[in-house]
């Protein structure tokens, strides 16, 4: 028997047997990006997997950036976003804040309410 | 429970503000001294392949990193999220950091009085990437005090990035600090769009 490092395509391509070694995803989410599921999504979920019924678990009672569902499922970032752009697509999580605001004031008003909400923490 | 706090149109917003500095500097403490979450990692994979340098001609395989990277969250409304992430400890990983200050609202660069040019990088990068941002002196116990002077010109800081003092490890320091990083990128805003005086609030 052969030892594991002789495989050709290297160490990288085990993270991703979850995702059927995809390394893109199907649509570009940002680290910060918020996800929702609802309680229907929970429950359809349930029959997707593991990693993607976890994943709508996480998100269903609190949004969840990619980043936090990275980190609670322990999955690489990148592995991560395969999932969840997989479960956007199939409707089983729901993609917030997608566009960045371009107008000023779409951007000054982001800005006036992050700082606003320093001032009270 | 249904999560459905927030306009249906708009979603929630998230916003983020990338905190840098060397290795051990407190980045993490930072953090963990504002943010509602015991400080998470998330963990992203790079694949080199073997550089030979330990005789590694020989064994054609490829080494896998791990670039971690550590954040914390605030919830300011039902519909606004604040993160705060830490950059990987070792600034090689650059395509690390294009992803983190994409879209960021700016940046803190946290400085260790004690190793100043650690500094150096984190500062060439944002004032690369156009991003805002300012240095704190992270005052450690017993390391040498500096006048912020003395520190802005070692470091050729600009005259127009603020420059302050800061504790990493108390929260109404780092609060102070992060409504001076959202106070810098709103003049900045101001500039790139021209607008000399401030926007009325509200």
């Amino acid at each position: 028997m052969e030892p594991p490092h002789s495989d050709p395509r290297g160490a990288l391509v085990r993270p991703y047997a979850v995702t059927r070694g995809r390394t893109e995803p199907s649509r570009h989410i940002a680290l910060e990006a918020v996800l929702t599921a609802s309680v229907q999504a929970v429950t359809e979920a349930r029959f997707a997997g593991h990693d993607k019924y976890r994943i709508a678990q996480i998100c269903q009672s609190t949004p969840q950036s990619l980043a936090e569902i990275a980190a609670y499922t322990r999955l690489p970032l990148g592995v991560a976003r395969v999932i969840v752009a997989d479960m956007v697509g199939e409707g089983l999580l729901t993609l917030h804040s997608a566009a960045p605001a371009q107008r000023f004031e779409e951007r000054m008003e982001m800005l006036e309410r992050v700082l606003s909400g320093l001032r009270r923490l | 429970m249904d999560y459905a706090g927030f306009d249906r149109e708009r979603g929630i917003i998230s916003a983020k503000i990338v905190v840098a500095g060397g290795f051990g500097v407190g980045k993490t403490t930072m953090v963990g001294a504002v943010s509602e979450i015991t400080p998470l990692t998330t963990e992203a994979l790079l694949t080199t392949a073997g550089s030979g340098i330990d005789d590694r001609s020989k064994v054609p395989e490829k080494e896998t990193t791990t670039v971690a990277m550590d954040f914390g969250r605030i919830t300011m409304a039902e519909d606004l999220i604040l993160y705060l992430f830490g950059t990987p400890g070792q600034t090689r990983f650059w395509f690390m950091w294009d992803e983190l200050v994409r879209g960021a609202v700016g940046a803190v660069v946290l400085v260790d009085t004690r190793r100043i040019t650690d500094a150096f990088a984190p500062l060439d990068y944002f004032e690369k990437h156009n991003l805002p941002y300012l240095v704190a002196l992270n005052c450690f116990d017993g390391a040498p005090t500096y006048e912020v002077d003395e520190v802005r010109e070692a470091l050729a800081i600009p005259a127009s990035v603020p420059l302050l003092m800061t504790d990493a490890r108390r929260r109404e320091a780092v609060k102070q600090t992060l409504i001076e990083v959202v106070e810098h990128a709103m003049r900045a805003l101001r500039e790139e769009f021209g607008r000399g005086s401030p926007a009325p609030v509200g």
